[in-house]
C-alpha cells in the first residue's frame, strides 16, 4: 500500500474547469482560487484537466505559453499546494528548448512530480506532436497521500499505460483530460466519445485495481465542445462520482484504501501477474516491431 | 447505409450552449439572422431564441418583388411562435438597378445578387445592434457548395453547419418547427418556382446518404459502388465537392516570408477568449 500508516481515506476533487485559451494569468486564478476553496472544503488532492493553465488548441501558441517547472510564474502555484496536493496542466519547456503536454503534481510546496504525456495525438482534429515532443516516462508519484500514476488523455488509451502502473502498485490513476465530445446519434444524454470514455475507465479501473481520477475540461475553441463528464471510478469500476452535464463542476470523492485491499483480496490480480513472462514475450515481438518487414 | 438517427435533444443542448458560449467569448449576447421562410433560418432561430432570449434575437425577411408570398409568411409564422422581433427590408429597391445590367435569364447571377445584397443587410444590422449574424447553411450545401460565397454563407458563427439536411429535418421537428416550414420542399427562393432537389437534379435523403458514407464513414468513391450508388450520381457529387472546395476556405495568400497567415502563423480564432 501506497498509503502512510493510520491514513485510511483521502478526499480528492476533480476541477471541471473551462481554461481560457493562452490566457495564463486568467487561467492561474483559477486555480489559486479552486485551490483555496478545496483547502478550506477539506479536500486532500486537487485534480485539474490536460493544459489547465493554458486551454488546448494552442498552435503557435505553444511557445509563448511554454513554462519551465521552476518558472517564477509557477510559484504561486507550488506555495498554493501546501497542506493539498495539486495535479495541474502546462505547457512545459525542457532542455533544447523542447514543448512537452506536462502534468505537474505539486504537494508540500513543491514540485514532486512531472509526467510528459508520451502518446500525443496526431489525427483527424488533434495536432500534438506538431508542437510538443512527446515524454518517455511511467514514473509512479510517491505522495504523502499514496502512490498515483499520471496519464494524460490519449495516455490512457494506451493499455500500457496503465498496466505499468498496475505493476507499480498504484493505488489509483490519475487521468487529466482534455478530450473533445463527438458523436450525437446515439441515445442518452452522453455524446459517443464520452461513452467510449465512460467504457475505456470501467476497464482501466477493473483491470488494474485501481481508483480512476479522470478530470476532463468543459467549454468550447473554435467550435470543439470539451465534453466533460469528469468521474471517480472504484477498483470495482463502479461510479463513485461524475459530473453531469456540460458545465464547470466539482467532483468530490473519498479513495477509501480499505476499499482497495478488499478488491485485491477478493481478486489478488498483482500478486499473480507474471511481469517476467511478459517481458520475454514483448522482447519476442520487439524484434519484430523493429523490422517493418516482419509485418504481417 | 443509413445515416443513424440524430439526438436531438443533445443536439439542441450542445447547440444552444455553442451559440451561447462562443459569442459570449466576444462580449455578444444579441444575434440576427435572416429568415427566409425555410427550414434551415426556422432551425438557426429557434437556437438563437433559446441561446439568447427571443427579445434578443433579430429576424431580417429581405424579400425581392418575385419572393413567393408564402416565404414571408412562414417566416412571419415562426417569428411569432419564438417570439423573436423581424425587420422587413424589401430588397427590390436596392437589387434593380442592380439587375438592369443583368439578363433575366442568367438567374444564378442575379440569384448571387440577392444572397449577398442579404448578406450586406445582415452585416449592418448587426453593428446597429451590437449582435453576431448566425449562419444557417447546412453540411450538405456546404459540401456541395450549393451556396453563395460572401452570401447566404457568410456569418460569424455557424450552429448548423455540422448537420446534413435530413438531419436538419429531425431536428426541426424536434424543436416543433411548424409543418408549413417543415413540409414544403426546400428552395433558396432566388426565382419563381425553384426547388433545391429540382435545381441539384437529387433529393437530399439520397445526397446524404451518399455524403454520410464518404465523408463521415470514409468509403472510397470505387467502395460507394457497393453501397448501391450509381456511379454518374457519386462522379457527379464527387466532383462539385472538389470544384466547390474553394468556397469552405479563406483565399489564398502568396506566400513569400516564413509566418504567413493562416499557413505557418496558426493560431485558432477564440485566441485569448
Amino acid at each position: 500500500m501506497g498509503a502512510p500508516q493510520g491514513s485510511l481515506s483521502v478526499r480528492v476533487r476533480l476541477a471541471q474547469i473551462a481554461p481560457i485559451l493562452g490566457d495564463l494569468e486568467a487561467n492561474l486564478s483559477l486555480h489559486l482560487e479552486a485551490i483555496e476553496r478545496a483547502r478550506a472544503e477539506g479536500i486532500e488532492l486537487l485534480v485539474f484537466p490536460e493544459l489547465s493553465l493554458t486551454g488546448y488548441f494552442l498552435r503557435d501558441l505553444t511557445e509563448d505559453l511554454a513554462l519551465r517547472v521552476d518558472d517564477a510564474k509557477l510559484a504561486p502555484l507550488r506555495d498554493a499546494a501546501r497542506g493539498i496536493s495539486v495535479v495541474c496542466g502546462l505547457v512545459e519547456e525542457g532542455s533544447g528548448h523542447r514543448f512537452y503536454n506536462s502534468a505537474l503534481f505539486l504537494e508540500e510546496g513543491a514540485l514532486l512530480h512531472c509526467h510528459r504525456k508520451v502518446y500525443l495525438p496526431t489525427y483527424g482534429l488533434f495536432e500534438e506532436a506538431r508542437y510538443f515532443a512527446a515524454g518517455r516516462s511511467w514514473r509512479p508519484v510517491r505522495s504523502r497521500l499514496g502512490r498515483f500514476g499520471i496519464s494524460i488523455c490519449e495516455d490512457s488509451w494506451h493499455f500500457t499505460s496503465g498496466f505499468l502502473y498496475f505493476l507499480d502498485d498504484c493505488d489509483a490513476l490519475i487521468c487529466p483530460s482534455a478530450a473533445p465530445g463527438r458523436g450525437v446519434s446515439e441515445e442518452g444524454a452522453e455524446v459517443s466519445s464520452a461513452r467510449a470514455w465512460s467504457h475505456l475507465l470501467i476497464a482501466q479501473s477493473m483491470f488494474f485495481q485501481t481508483y480512476a481520477l479522470y478530470c476532463n475540461r468543459v467549454g468550447f475553441e473554435d467550435g470543439v465542445l470539451f465534453s466533460g463528464g469528469s468521474r471517480v471510478l472504484t477498483p470495482f469500476g463502479r461510479p463513485a462520482a461524475q459530473a453531469e452535464g456540460l458545465d464547470p463542476a466539482n467532483v468530490d470523492a473519498e479513495l477509501d484504501f480499505d476499499a482497495l485491499r478488499r478488491a485485491r483480496v477478493f481478486s489478488p490480480l498483482r500478486r499473480s501477474e507474471r511481469p517476467l513472462l511478459f517481458a520475454r514475450e514483448l522482447e519476442r515481438r520487439l524484434d519484430d516491431d523493429a523490422d517493418p518487414a516482419a509485418e504481417r | 447505409m443509413q445515416i443513424p438517427r440524430l439526438n436531438a435533444e443533445l443536439t439542441e443542448q450542445i447547440l444552444v450552449r455553442f451559440l451561447r458560449e462562443e459569442a459570449g467569448k466576444f462580449g455578444f449576447s444579441r444575434a440576427v439572422l435572416g429568415l427566409s421562410g425555410g427550414i434551415d433560418s426556422a432551425v438557426s432561430a429557434a437556437l438563437a431564441a433559446r441561446a439568447y432570449g427571443p427579445e434578443n434575437v433579430l429576424a431580417l425577411l429581405m424579400p425581392y418583388r418575385t419572393s413567393h408570398p408564402s416565404s414571408r409568411a412562414h417566416a412571419e409564422l415562426l417569428a411569432a411562435q419564438l417570439g423573436i422581433r423581424t425587420e422587413l427590408c424589401d430588397l427590390s429597391a436596392a437589387a434593380d438597378p442592380l439587375f438592369a445590367a443583368v439578363p433575366e435569364k442568367e438567374r444564378l447571377r442575379r440569384g448571387n445578387i440577392l444572397a449577398r445584397l442579404r448578406m450586406v443587410v445582415l452585416y449592418d444590422r448587426s453593428a446597429r445592434e451590437g449582435a453576431l449574424v448566425i449562419g444557417t447553411s447546412n453540411k450538405s450545401e456546404l459540401l456541395l457548395g450549393y451556396s453563395t460565397q460572401f452570401g447566404d454563407a457568410a456569418c460569424a458563427i455557424n450552429p448548423l453547419g455540422d448537420l446534413y439536411k435530413t438531419q436538419i429535418f429531425e431536428l426541426a421537428a424536434h424543436l416543433k418547427i411548424p409543418k408549413s416550414i417543415l413540409e414544403k420542399a426546400p428552395s433558396a427562393d432566388l426565382w419563381e418556382g425553384q426547388t433545391d432537389e429540382g435545381e441539384m437534379g437529387f433529393t437530399y435523403a439520397e445526397l446524404d446518404r451518399l455524403l454520410f458514407a464518404h465523408v463521415e464513414r470514409r468509403y472510397s468513391e470505387e467502395r460507394l459502388g457497393t453501397l448501391g450508388f450509381e456511379p454518374r450520381f457519386v462522379a457527379e457529387v464527387l466532383r462539385r465537392m472538389r470544384r466547390n472546395h474553394y468556397k469552405r476556405r479563406p483565399p489564398i495568400v502568396a506566400k513569400l516570408g516564413n509566418r504567413t497567415i493562416n499557413v505557418d502563423f496558426r493560431y485558432v480564432r477564440d485566441w485569448g477568449r
